[in-house]
């Protein structure tokens, strides 16, 4: 095999798993989206705030320590214990619930009935006030990001070396081609993940209501679905998404406040795929992760490289021109 | 009612004058944001050593230092407004901490007469005194890095590294752009292949970038990255089992920041550096007695002796010094901004003076002069030890190749006289 093809399969290839880690922040707004009509500004700062979460309880931190000490002139940082990673996923997620609620309760439900727009404005409120919580409650410092069943059982990180092999093999090559481990894994939990949440939406009472709410507001209050219960549920489903990409990026840059921008990456792909629509998110991920990366090997050398964060867009924008509601969204007729 | 006007004036004068009890130093730090995990620790190390002079040595000449913080989030826009806030109240030196601010200070600072100190970022041809008369960039500034990178490279491989490729890995920015024309240069000279990788802001996915190494497998990759960018690098590095070795990053890549997040996979990773490392010197005992046991630190005691901290520490150390210079020229305590100019401009940092003040051995010697605002350009490279945690300096502070950097040096600045109609200011 030529071996500018080898290298353009390993570039799609990477590029499918990339694509799986967009796609993971993407679904968040979707599904925010898809109930409420909500496009949530926070999400990425959810992951950000999560992962700070996730990675404070594991290593037994003081939440709001630097606050404490500097009112009270204390010096207490660490409870001296650790958790492990299971309870401390467990936990983060009760602190997801707590924090859907809250959003809910002080926020959104003092915005019924207002403009999108509106909400939209209140989404980047909230990003900026969770930014500025998560700070005080974890500090700011870079933090490594591990997540251990067991002694010697972490997060896999680095070559995939059974592929390498095997890829170097049948493919005649002097060095096989790379995958990370952590993308493996990475696309391992999405696909559990999706199909965890339509088999949630699909066979669940909570889940049909939640997909009634998402058709028709008032037709499912109608029949007895409280609102308020849908938005906090969606809202910590949200939450839990968040820090499953909150973990899988933080893993690889360790948990620091740049974790809020991965939503950059999520708008082309909600662009792509639709903002209501699961799968629309999935393929949406993928093509722009295979596209990005495509271009940047074909391309990028001759425009002097460091293509894909624009290119991106301009894929998105490209499908827009030809499907303004995204590839699986939904297409919207107002009648005036 | 002359006189009364005539008093009224006065008064007035003197309400508009900045207070001069205290010698003022700015600190446009970052402490929020996505780059707080590197402005914390300067910032902290910038406000300790000043403290440290304050309790310890009663101030700068008998007169009390005060930092005065201003948060800029590491944005150019807020910087200025910072700068705009605190020059009135006496400030004597601004460290505007990012490239984007310096660039927006010098014309500005230059015609208030307030100099910046930009240590190892900014303009890199502000080295040129004759042009950039308030600006100064010592000990050593981004060419030097570049050249400073190339020499330990040849010292590696025998005085040759012609037929070799080296990778430039640059965060797409100004900032990041600033070597390639150096080690261009520098590649014409040594006869290796220079091969560019960008990554753009903020650096988060660089699958990309990394795939390309792999391909090419360049024998060296230099870095020019800050924030996530120099974490996602190394880790993604290791994930490609790129000797880490092999891979060198500038100052601003090379902090405990960039390396813990990837663990033991880090191990063996360099950096360059224009100043000591760790807590092993005399002074960190005096921040301790009389800083942090006095519950003066600026933050939780817990950066001491880390990369960044000792930077902080290391800028304040040669503001101190330029200060007390100017206090020695003008025979004030009280110095001014124009003052402490002068004292920058007269700042000999020899190795005697340094273990004077408890840091021996902690930089290079270096001596400012009219012409030269970026002293004697000479760099070290450190090493970083993941078991132990800790970075070592494996090389000397060497001097880095003019031949190449002075002329463009000289080219870059002429070109900024003749766009801003500077002219020369050495006799």
């Amino acid at each position: 095999m030529p071996e500018q093809m080898f290298f353009a399969m390993e570039v799609i290839l990477n590029g499918l798993m990339a694509g799986v880690l967009y796609a993971l922040v993407a679904l968040g707004f979707v599904l925010i989206f898809k109930a409420s009509g909500i496009f949530n500004f926070a999400q990425g700062v959810m992951a950000l705030f999560a992962a700070m979460t996730f990675v404070g309880i594991q290593n037994g931190q003081v939440p709001f320590s630097h606050l404490i000490n500097a009112v009270f002139g204390t010096h207490i940082h660490y409870f001296g214990w650790e958790v492990h990673s299971i309870l401390a996923i467990i936990l983060t997620i009760g602190v997801m619930i707590l924090l859907a609620w809250a959003v809910q309760a002080f926020v959104f439900r003092h915005l019924v009935g207002q403009e999108p727009i509106i909400l939209f404005m209140a989404t980047i409120g909230l990003a900026y006030l969770l930014e500025g919580v998560a700070d005080l409650m974890w500090g700011s410092e870079i933090k490594k990001l591990d997540v251990c069943l067991a002694e010697g059982t972490c997060l896999p990180q680095g070559m995939n070396l059974a592929f390498d092999e095997f890829s170097a093999r049948v493919f005649d090559q002097p060095f096989g081609m790379f995958i990370d481990n952590l993308d493996i894994t990475a696309t391992i939990i999405a696909i559990l993940l999706v199909t965890a949440l339509v088999m949630f939406s699909q066979y669940t009472k909570q889940g049909r209501a939640m997909r009634a709410v998402a058709d028709d507001h008032q037709a499912a209050l109608s029949v007895g679905v409280s609102l308020n219960y849908i938005w906090i549920l969606v809202w910590s489903v949200a939450g839990f998404v968040a820090l499953v990409a909150g973990i899988m990026w933080g893993a690889k840059s360790g948990v620091q406040f740049s974790l809020s921008l991965i939503a950059l990456k999520a708008l082309p792909v909600l662009m792509l795929g639709g903002f209501t629509s699961i799968p629309g998110a999935i393929v949406g991920g993928l093509i722009i992760g295979v596209g990005e990366k495509l271009f940047e090997f074909a391309i990028g050398p001759m425009i002097g490289g460091a293509t894909e964060n624009w290119f991106a867009y301009v894929l998105a924008l490209i499908f827009l021109v030809f499907r303004p509601q995204g590839l699986f969204g939904e297409k919207i007729i107002e009648r005036v | 009612m002359k006189m009364k006007l005539g008093t009224m004036a006065v008064a007035a004068v003197m309400a508009a004058s900045p207070v001069m009890a205290d010698l003022v130093f700015p600190s446009l730090s970052y402490r929020t944001g996505p780059y707080a995990a590197g402005g914390i620790p300067f910032a902290d190390g910038y406000a300790d050593y000043m403290t440290l002079l304050n309790e310890r040595d009663g101030g700068i000449g008998g007169v009390a230092t005060r930092i005065l913080e201003c948060e800029t989030g590491y944005n150019t826009e807020k910087g200025v407004e910072c700068y705009e806030a605190t020059k009135g109240e006496g400030s004597l030196v601004y460290q505007p901490l990012s490239t984007g601010i310096t660039y927006q200070l010098i014309p500005k600072a230059t015609a208030d007469d307030i100099p910046v100190h930009s240590m190892g970022y900014g303009r890199t041809s502000a080295k040129n005194g004759n042009v950039f008369s308030h600006v100064f960039n010592y000990p050593a500034n981004y060419w030097d890095g570049a050249s400073g990178a190339i020499n330990y490279l040849l010292e590696a491989n025998g005085g040759d590294i012609s037929g070799k490729k080296i990778a430039l890995v640059y965060h797409n920015s100004a900032y990041g752009k600033e070597p390639i024309r150096t080690l261009q240069n520098l590649a014409e000279k040594h006869g290796f292949e220079l091969m560019e990788v960008a990554v753009d802001h903020p650096g988060q996915e660089q699958k990309s970038q990394w795939l390309q190494i792999r391909r090419e497998r360049p024998d060296n990759v230099l870095m020019w990255g800050w924030g996530v960018m120099n974490q996602v690098a190394i880790q993604e590095a290791a994930n490609i089992r790129y000797p880490m070795e092999n891979f060198i990053g500038i100052w601003w890549s090379g902090s405990e920041n960039d390396v813990l997040p990837a663990g033991d996979a880090a191990n063996g990773y360099k950096a360059l550096t224009f100043h000591g490392v760790g807590d092993d010197f005399p002074v960190f005992d005096d921040i301790q007695k009389y800083v942090v046991d006095a519950g003066k630190a600026a933050g939780a005691g817990d950066q001491v002796g880390t990369v960044l901290y000792n930077r902080g520490l290391y800028a304040a150390m040669l503001a101190a010094e330029a200060a007390k210079k100017a206090q020695e020229i003008h025979g004030v305590a009280d110095i001014t901004a124009g003052m402490m100019r002068d004292g920058m401009e007269a700042l000999d940092i020899t190795e005697a003076k340094m273990a004077e003040l408890g840091l021996p051995n902690f930089g290079p010697e270096f001596a400012v002069s009219c012409e030269n605002h970026g002293g004697n350009a000479l760099v070290g490279v450190t090493q970083w030890d993941a078991s132990a945690g800790t970075w070592s300096l494996i090389s000397d502070f060497k001097a880095t190749d003019g031949d190449v950097i002075g002329p463009l040096i000289e080219e870059d600045s002429a070109s900024y006289a003749s766009e801003n109609g500077i002219d020369p200011n050495c006799g």
